[in-house]
Order: C-alpha cells, then sequence, then structure tokens
C-alpha cells in the first residue's frame, strides 16, 4: 500500500456515501465495520445494515479504539474502522496505540471532508492548517497509510486490506455532500445486533 | 480466593481477573498500579496493552466485549476525570459490562492539590451516571469485591468501578 504516491492535495474529492456503498459491497459479509460518530455511521446504515455494523453514538473519536478492541478479540476477522478527520483529531494518540498493537487485521478508513460537517461545516484545525492526517498516521508508526487517489484506487486499497496483512489507512479526500440517511439511535439493539453478528452473544430471543 | 493473609493486593486482583476471564487490560499508567501491570504483562493470560488515554482504554475495552473478550481499564484519578462523556455514550447507552479499576489519588495524605481537587469529582460523577463502584480499603475484601463486582457487571450489562484507596496499596506519599 505505501507504493501509492498520491499526496493529499491531489487526491479526489468523492462522495461519501458512495464510497461507503462501494466498500460495503467489495467486503462482504464477514468483516466488522465500525462506523464512528455522526455522518460516518450514518452513511453505513443508509448502505444498508449489516450483521456485523456498529454504528457509535456520542464517544466522539473513540471508532478506532473500539475496532482495534474488536480486532484484539477476533484476530481472524478483518475490521473496518470509518472514523472522520474530526473525529481522529480528538484522539490522534490511538495511532500509536494501534501501531504499537500492529493488528494485521485492522484497516482504517479516515472520511476527511475537512470540516464538522454534523454541526454546520467549520473547518477542522488541521484544514485550516494544512495537516496531513495520513502522513501523522505514517510519522506514528502505521507505515501502510495512504491516500485514496480516486474511486479505483479505492477500490485497489480495499482489496489490499483484505488480501495482506495491516494495520491499513486509507485516507479519503471528500466533498460536502449531506449524508444519504440517519441511524436509528438505539444503542441497546445496535450492540445486541452487533455482538450477535460477531458470534458474541446467543439468544433465544428473536433479531 | 485469596489464600494467605499476606498475599499483596495486586495478586488477589489477578486471580480474580483470570478466575472471572477477563484477559484484556487496558491501562494508562500509575506508579500505585505499577506491580499489577507488570504481573499482566509478565502473564500470557492476559493481552496487556497501554493506551494514549483513558478514553480510549475505554473503547478498546468496549469493542473487545462486543466481540466476546472481557477487559479491563487500569487507571488513576485524574484520569477517570477524562472520561464522563464516553462513559454515559459508550458503556452506559449501549449497556456494555466496561470493568474499571482506579488507583486513588487525591485523599489520605495527597501532596498535590490538583489531586485532592479532581478526586472530589470522582464518585458524584460515579452516582450521576447510575455506574457501580466500590472502594476498596481492605486486602481481606479485595477478592470478594473484585469478583462479585465483575459477576454483575457482566450479567447486568453495566459498567463498573473499584476505587483502590491508599488504605488498600499504600496510596502514593511525598518523599522527604
Amino acid at each position: 500500500m505505501s507504493a501509492s504516491v498520491t499526496t493529499a492535495h491531489n487526491a479526489k474529492r468523492m462522495n461519501r456515501a458512495a464510497l461507503v456503498r462501494r466498500l460495503v459491497a467489495r467486503i462482504g459479509e464477514d468483516p466488522a465495520v465500525i462506523g464512528g460518530i455522526g455522518h460516518s455511521n450514518f452513511d453505513l446504515w443508509a448502505a444498508g445494515h449489516r450483521a456485523r455494523n456498529f454504528y457509535m453514538l456520542g464517544s466522539m473519536g473513540l471508532a478506532v479504539p473500539i475496532g482495534l478492541g474488536v480486532a484484539l478479540a477476533q484476530p481472524r476477522r478483518k475490521v473496518f474502522v470509518l472514523e472522520g478527520d474530526g473525529s481522529l483529531l480528538m484522539q490522534l494518540g490511538c495511532l500509536s496505540t494501534v501501531a504499537a498493537q500492529r493488528p494485521a487485521n485492522l484497516a482504517i478508513l479516515l472520511l476527511d471532508n475537512g470540516t464538522y460537517q454534523i454541526t454546520g461545516g467549520q473547518r477542522t484545525p488541521a484544514e485550516l492548517a494544512g495537516t496531513d492526517l495520513v502522513a501523522v498516521a505514517r510519522a506514528a508508526g502505521l507505515p501502510q497509510a495512504a491516500w485514496a487517489a480516486d474511486e479505483a484506487d479505492f477500490d485497489r486499497l480495499v482489496a489490499q486490506c483484505l488480501d495482506t496483512e495491516g494495520p491499513h489507512v486509507i485516507g479519503l479526500k471528500l466533498d460536502d455532500a449531506p449524508p444519504a440517511g440517519q441511524t436509528e439511535r438505539d444503542p441497546a439493539q445496535i450492540r445486541d445486533r452487533f455482538m450477535r453478528g460477531m458470534g458474541a452473544k446467543r439468544s433465544g430471543l428473536p433479531g | 480466593m485469596n489464600e494467605g493473609a499476606a498475599q499483596p493486593w495486586h495478586e488477589i486482583v489477578l486471580e480474580v481477573l483470570k478466575a472471572n476471564e477477563v484477559r484484556l487490560v487496558a491501562y494508562v499508567p500509575d506508579n500505585v498500579l505499577k506491580p499489577l501491570i507488570s504481573g499482566c504483562h509478565a502473564d500470557p493470560f492476559f493481552t496487556t496493552l497501554a493506551a494514549a488515554r483513558e478514553e480510549e482504554a475505554i473503547g478498546i475495552l468496549c469493542g473487545a466485549w462486543m466481540a466476546g473478550m472481557r477487559g479491563i481499564a487500569l487507571m488513576q484519578t485524574s484520569g477517570f476525570a477524562t472520561l464522563a462523556n464516553v462513559l454515559a455514550s459508550l458503556p452506559c447507552a449501549f449497556q456494555i459490562p466496561a470493568l474499571m479499576m482506579v488507583s486513588e489519588r487525591g485523599t489520605l495524605g495527597e501532596f498535590n492539590i490538583g489531586q485532592a481537587m479532581v478526586n472530589r469529582t470522582m464518585r458524584p460523577v460515579l452516582d450521576s451516571l447510575g455506574i457501580e463502584h466500590h472502594t476498596i480499603t481492605r486486602r481481606d475484601e479485595c477478592g470478594f469485591i473484585l469478583d462479585r463486582s465483575i459477576r454483575q457487571a457482566v450479567t447486568t450489562q453495566a459498567p463498573a468501578c473499584l476505587i483502590l484507596s491508599p488504605l488498600l496499596t499504600g496510596g502514593k506519599v511525598l518523599k522527604a
């Protein structure tokens, strides 16, 4: 993956909902997908519920740590994390934590629209400063981190996540389109369904 | 479970964690917790890792629980004080038995005024979030309180917090 030479400013600005649909279509049923706060998980929801989807509510910045925990608990299953740039900025230290553990099954997809879209589109400090978050990930000890040049490059990078050992980071520059849906905010149900999907809970109750 | 009166508190904790299949230990370092952290690192039963922030440790535990692995977060009082939002919106809202063990600073001989002040926020935060918590002061009660707290957390799908008093651990005192 480190062969990619796409730089942040050369990456095509793509549509989040369309990319998440592409991801879901490509990875099949087995991997877990952790959707970070707000629009990151809204577009995961809008792409169609999967048994191994988890949609965060609050706890901004914890999508990567949650994904790390899932990856450590089930090392043979691929885990994809969808995390926003503003969210990652709140918890940059998690990149070092991931790098220290080197979970081979973890892939972090950085959804970078440069703004806090859900609160009105204010630009992030990283956007104002020109911070390259993929470069930050590499410097944190995650060498398999790359910006996706365009949709075809994204497909190639996702295939690498599926076929090779990680941890991987894919940076995605996004347009400012709104999300394609809104997740049902029922955390206990979301957690229950995810645990069943992960084989971590058995229940005689339907669902 | 804690046979032998001389068994130190951290060995009791290790035994009870193992007996309850708590395998993941995520910590932010603390001097009082050092022997427990070292004991976890030394025992291959545990997956033991340092997190950069206590919030991260809670996220890691919650992810691991949902994928079938029990865990506990180790921290000190000041670290707990960073957690109100994530406790409310992750383990409380999602009904996840996130286990926390807090080495208590700020009381019984504290020398840092910041620690003394932040200590006063800890139990009110736990109470206002409705999180079960116990302060462990005696070695002969340590195993029982921890064991029963883990069982209750798991069966009621609720977070729980064990506070390790300086009465148990000796705490941290200013060196003359």
